[in-house]
């Protein structure tokens, strides 16, 4: 396949290629305000014991993180690498060091409580 | 099918920008290389937060400061201002008037300023239930956590103001073309940071 024109096209084809981008931007927009109206309504309004609740609204947030970067930012996996794998690598940098903060800090604090104190 | 390679993230002028379009390349990679950075450093703040949580030493917790319908508009403010900038973006890629790029810009900057107004709005509330960042550790670390989101917001809308007057002296040269895509990706990112903070924050904390 050849992947690049350098005249850019005539102009129906730009037509086109916006028309398929702005109803990109629509899809986002609707899917984000969907993922964003679920966990709000569930927290104020059904009776979810706390637990799974959090597990629900981590679940939405991720998926909408997700859709922004699909949608808004446009990382795809037809570009170059580097893009891709640099969120990669810095999600594993962010998980790591966020995971390993509060796993030693819950740990410091259920070890440091005081039998008798609130 | 792809008409071209996309060559960085965020949207791609495309090759009928001719040059400008292989200037971004550089400019906007390393441009996502310092986001990146930023997100590392938004998430540390944000263990930060959820290791002091629950640390209100009797003070107000977020039960009584938190107030949900609020947040709700501010995140339906930042959502729509997203989306502006998007046709903002889409205007310039596809050359529309100049009139109607400034015109999303200036939606984006109202909608972001909004949503700065409603924040303040949160803080003035808290505060006024003693809800003051000195109080305990769990709102030092809110008031590490939240403000800074807001601080980006602002450097945000301050650099738009500034690129609205660039169009206004200059023009849309390569320089507004890049600056608007960088500030593109900016403001897309910290919306993301923003569904961090109302999950973490505000609907974790009122569960």
């Amino acid at each position: 396949m050849i992947e690049q024109t350098r005249d850019g096209g005539d102009a129906a084809t730009r037509k086109l290629e916006e028309r398929k981008e702005f109803h990109s931007y629509v899809w986002g927009i609707a899917l984000a305000l969907v993922l964003t109206l679920m966990p709000f309504a569930l927290v104020h309004w059904a009776a979810i014991p706390r637990f799974p609740l959090l597990i629900v609204i981590g679940a939405f947030a991720l998926v909408q993180m997700l859709v922004h970067f699909r949608f808004f930012l446009h990382i795809g996996f037809k570009q170059k690498r580097e893009d891709l794998q640099l969120i990669l690598f810095s999600t594993l940098l962010l998980t790591i060091m966020v995971a390993g903060t509060i796993w030693i800090m819950a740990s410091l604090a259920l070890r440091m409580t005081m039998p008798g104190s609130p | 099918m792809s008409y071209e390679t996309i060559k960085h993230p965020g949207l791609n002028l495309g090759s009928a920008h001719g040059r400008d379009h292989d200037a971004a390349e550089g400019m906007v990679f390393g441009f996502w290389v310092f986001l990146m950075s930023d997100a590392i450093l938004f998430s540390m703040v944000f263990a930060t937060y959820v290791t002091s949580v629950g640390a209100t030493a009797g003070g107000p917790g977020p039960h009584e400061l938190y107030d949900i319908k609020s947040v709700f508009v501010e995140t339906l403010l930042l959502l729509a201002s997203s989306f502006t900038f998007g046709m903002a973006s889409l205007a310039l890629k596809y050359k529309h008037s100049t009139a109607r790029l400034i015109g999303w810009l200036a939606v984006t900057l109202v909608l972001g300023v909004s949503f700065l107004g409603f924040e303040l709005h949160d803080f003035a509330s808290m505060f006024s239930k003693g809800g003051v960042p000195s109080r305990s550790g769990f709102l030092s670390a809110f008031f590490d956590l939240v403000p800074l989101h807001g601080l980006h917001v602002t450097g945000g809308s301050i650099w738009l103001i500034c690129l609205v007057g660039q169009i206004a002296m200059y023009g849309v040269d390569t320089q507004v073309k890049l600056g608007i895509m960088r500030l593109a990706l900016f403001w897309h990112f910290l919306d993301i940071v923003w569904i961090a903070i109302f999950s973490v924050v505000y609907l974790a904390g009122l569960t």
